[in-house]
């Protein structure tokens, strides 16, 4: 009786999914730093954590009891509110993001019909958390790191959110229980390959990870908006870029491969579905940790410069792309053959914009034959 | 009397540069060096270079050593290329004193010399691709390579940092038996960590979009500064002492000079990777036409009193010219110890190169400078 009372209050319902996804992020949150740490650690021929645990398994543990107990310091010219709260503005948003975020088709907290609306706008809020850092730190590392998350942010959420109202318009719905389901044949990447591309390079810099890890650039402003925080709360600020980081890497795996549907159709059983889903975001979120450890940082303006005059006309593309074909009622494979004429013309752009000054590495026996001035 | 409300205008508004102190514990300092960016927004209109964190008396000290007991002091100055500058004071000590090191004493030598430089330029690699923004990963595959030649530099001489090895007249004792092969072994690990190295930053359009172009240094410039070493090579020109006045045993290898063309960050960067293949021709070289026999010229005596005179040696070390100034008055200390470090000539350009540019790029022109603090300020 009292279990047909639980799963009957809408309320006591909503108390127990929220308070399973509050245990499970720090739990998660261990898995994936242990995770992180060992897979660099390979692709840099060391062993990565070992000590702690078997394979080092229990290092997160240890790592966390460690940021707990240790001292919580702020520095005397903060601004002590600004300082003490930045990390919940950080926190705070994307944890409620998850809340909109279905993972199968049953573990959800609640599926809104506006939820990809509702996800985008919560996952930009926590900006504000940056530039509360750096204000509140005092510290200029931190105030040029808060000055530089503010700009990349806010430009790579216009193609972000572009690239995602790609998919909106093939699926005309916000609502991502519906979108998954319309998957059930081709996933949305077939359709949308640009978009997918887009959506991966801007959900890159929403992460701040290399390349575009600008505003917390270890050799150049030590860390950034956070280079003032110790303990616990500079722990929220890893906290709040690791569930961003599933939080995009569920995201993905949900608008563009297709969540827990696969391509094969039918009824998914709840194993599978739960599988596929594992599977597709462990896809993503090792792409991102790949990318971390291979790619060197992307200057501030090239930075702006990449997002405003290339991803952005795109993502524009992209759109226009997808009112034609759904204007006209043209059939869907249409939609894929532009987008992927579009995505060479992109990756073109890309490598000649790079390659602007016209220069190209010279292999080793041109250097040879070049004769200087001999002094 | 009204008082007038209005917002002032964009131009009215005051904005002041603010300076940023960056170092002397920064992660991009290599180092204790410090510089004070005045900054425009992210520009740096500015840039005031603060040095002598690490100042020693390195060059005072030796007048009160033994001419044996200065070795170890050079190896203190460049840390990163001891056998260079251990090779720089022997010789000039060999100089005054007229004596003549055997061939085989020589050859070692060379080697060693040539294989620290790529342990120094592998240690460029890591730093400079740390500050261009990989997380680790260039600085890991450098260090692999690295670790087999300060194996290889312990079997020698016994010690990873500071060998001490040389002596004016030879080297301190004969190299292990299976020297050849060992190091043979090395340079094929080289070869192919090269090949990493290479593959991961030289063709990356990240490091190409940031390092080209970036503090170029026109020849003339670079002459005019004193620049020397990659620094004044990634300009075009084409001066190595190794070539320009061989010394030692140089004139007996094949060698190419490699120079850049644009004088900017990258070439400093390519200068560099190219010099380590040309290292490893020359170690080829070396090991192959290396004599047996002695290791020490004939008649040492226990206390060296080189004649009264002076000497200026200098060689090219991975930073660029080292050089040992040295005034004897018969006695058996120096009378006066002078060096030369590469680094510090080279630093010296680094506020033209850099203002101008954007905080991050200052940050990388500071590390294709590749100062070894030590040298800077002795």
């Amino acid at each position: 009786m009292i279990l047909g009372m639980i799963v009957g209050n809408v309320w006591l319902d909503a108390l127990i999914r929220l308070g399973g996804v509050a245990l499970l992020v720090p739990l998660y949150m261990i898995i994936i730093t242990w995770t992180e740490r060992k897979v660099i650690g390979r692709l840099q021929m060391r062993l990565g954590p070992m000590r702690v645990g078997p394979y080092g398994t229990l290092q997160g543990l240890a790592d966390t009891i460690k940021l707990l107990t240790k001292e919580d310091l702020r520095p005397t010219t903060a601004d002590r509110w600004v300082f003490e709260l930045a990390p919940f503005a950080i926190v705070v948003p994307v944890i409620m993001a998850l809340v909109a975020l279905p993972f199968t088709a049953d573990i959800l907290i609640r599926n809104l019909t506006l939820g990809l609306f509702y996800i985008v706008a919560l996952q930009g809020v926590s900006i504000v958390g940056f530039v509360m850092a750096g204000w509140g730190s005092d510290n200029k590392y931190a105030l040029i790191g808060a000055a530089r998350a503010a700009a990349q942010l806010i430009s790579y959420e216009v193609p972000f959110i572009l690239s995602i109202l790609a998919v909106a318009m093939v699926a005309s719905s916000l609502d991502i229980g519906v979108i998954v389901g319309m998957q059930g044949d081709t996933p949305l990447i077939a359709y949308l390959p640009l978009a997918f591309v887009i959506f991966v390079i801007a959900g890159l810099a929403e992460l701040y990870r290399q390349p575009f890890d600008i505003p917390v650039a270890e050799s150049e402003v030590v860390g950034g908006p956070f280079v003032e925080y110790s303990g616990i709360r500079w722990s929220m600020f890893q906290l709040g870029e690791f569930v961003s980081m599933v939080l995009i890497s569920i995201l993905g795996s949900l608008i563009f491969l297709g969540g827990w549907q696969w391509p094969v159709g039918g009824d998914v059983p709840v194993v599978v579905q739960i599988a596929l889903m594992a599977v597709k975001t462990s896809a993503f979120i090792l792409f991102f940790i790949w990318m971390r450890a291979s790619l060197p940082r992307l200057r501030i303006d090239q930075m702006m410069a990449y997002c405003w005059q290339l991803l952005l006309p795109f993502a524009f593309l992209q759109i226009i792309i997808n009112g034609l074909v759904l204007a006209y009622d043209w059939p869907h494979w249409t939609m894929t053959i532009m987008s992927l004429v579009a995505l060479g013309a992109f990756v073109y752009v890309t490598n000649r914009a790079a390659r602007q000054s016209g220069v190209t590495y010279q292999p080793s026996a041109a250097s040879a034959q070049r004769v200087g001035s001999v002094l | 009397m009204t008082v007038e409300h209005r917002a002032p205008a964009e131009h009215e508004l005051d904005t002041i540069d603010i300076n940023i102190n960056v170092g002397p514990q920064h992660p991009a300092t290599h180092g204790v060096f410090r510089m004070v960016l005045t900054v425009d927004g992210e520009v740096v209109t500015d840039l005031d270079p603060v040095i002598g964190y690490m100042h020693r008396g390195n060059e005072k000290l030796p007048e009160n050593c033994d001419y044996r007991q200065a070795i170890g002091y050079h190896d203190r100055t460049d840390y990163l290329a001891q056998f260079s500058t251990e090779h720089c004071f022997v010789e000039a000590v060999e100089t005054l004193a007229g004596l003549t090191a055997p061939d085989r004493a020589e050859y070692i030598r060379v080697i060693l010399a040539e294989l620290n430089r790529i342990a120094s330029h592998l240690m460029f690699f890591g730093a400079f691709a740390t500050d261009v923004g990989v997380f680790g990963t260039a600085f890991m595959y450098a260090f692999r390579d690295r670790e087999t030649i300060q194996d290889l530099f312990e079997e020698v001489t016994g010690e990873r940092m500071m060998y001490n090895y040389f002596r004016p007249g030879g080297v301190a004792w004969d190299v292990p038996d299976d020297f050849s092969e060992r190091t043979k072994q090395v340079l094929a690990k080289i070869n192919s960590g090269l090949n990493d190295l290479d593959g991961l930053l030289m063709d990356n359009e990240i490091v190409l979009a940031r390092c080209r172009g970036l503090g170029s240094v026109s020849p003339e410039d670079a002459i005019n500064w004193g620049l020397s070493g990659p620094m004044l090579r990634a300009s075009g020109v084409q001066h190595d002492i190794r070539r320009a006045e061989p010394y030692s045993i140089y004139d007996r290898f094949e060698f190419d000079v490699p120079t850049g063309d644009q004088g900017d960050v990258f070439d400093r960067m390519y200068v560099r990777l190219e010099e380590m293949h040309q290292s490893v021709r020359i170690v080829e070289q070396a090991l192959a036409q290396m004599p047996e026999g002695p290791i020490m010229a004939e008649g040492m005596k226990r206390i060296l009193r080189p004649p009264a005179g002076e000497i200026y040696m200098r060689v090219e070390s991975p930073r660029g010219e080292y050089g040992v100034y040295i005034v004897s008055n018969g006695s058996d200390k120096p009378y006066r110890h002078k060096v030369r470090g590469a680094s510090f000539s080279n630093l010296s350009a680094l506020r033209a190169m850099s203002i101008g540019h954007y905080v991050a790029d200052v940050i990388i022109i500071l590390g294709s400078i590749d100062i070894v603090l030590c040298e800077v300020d002795r």
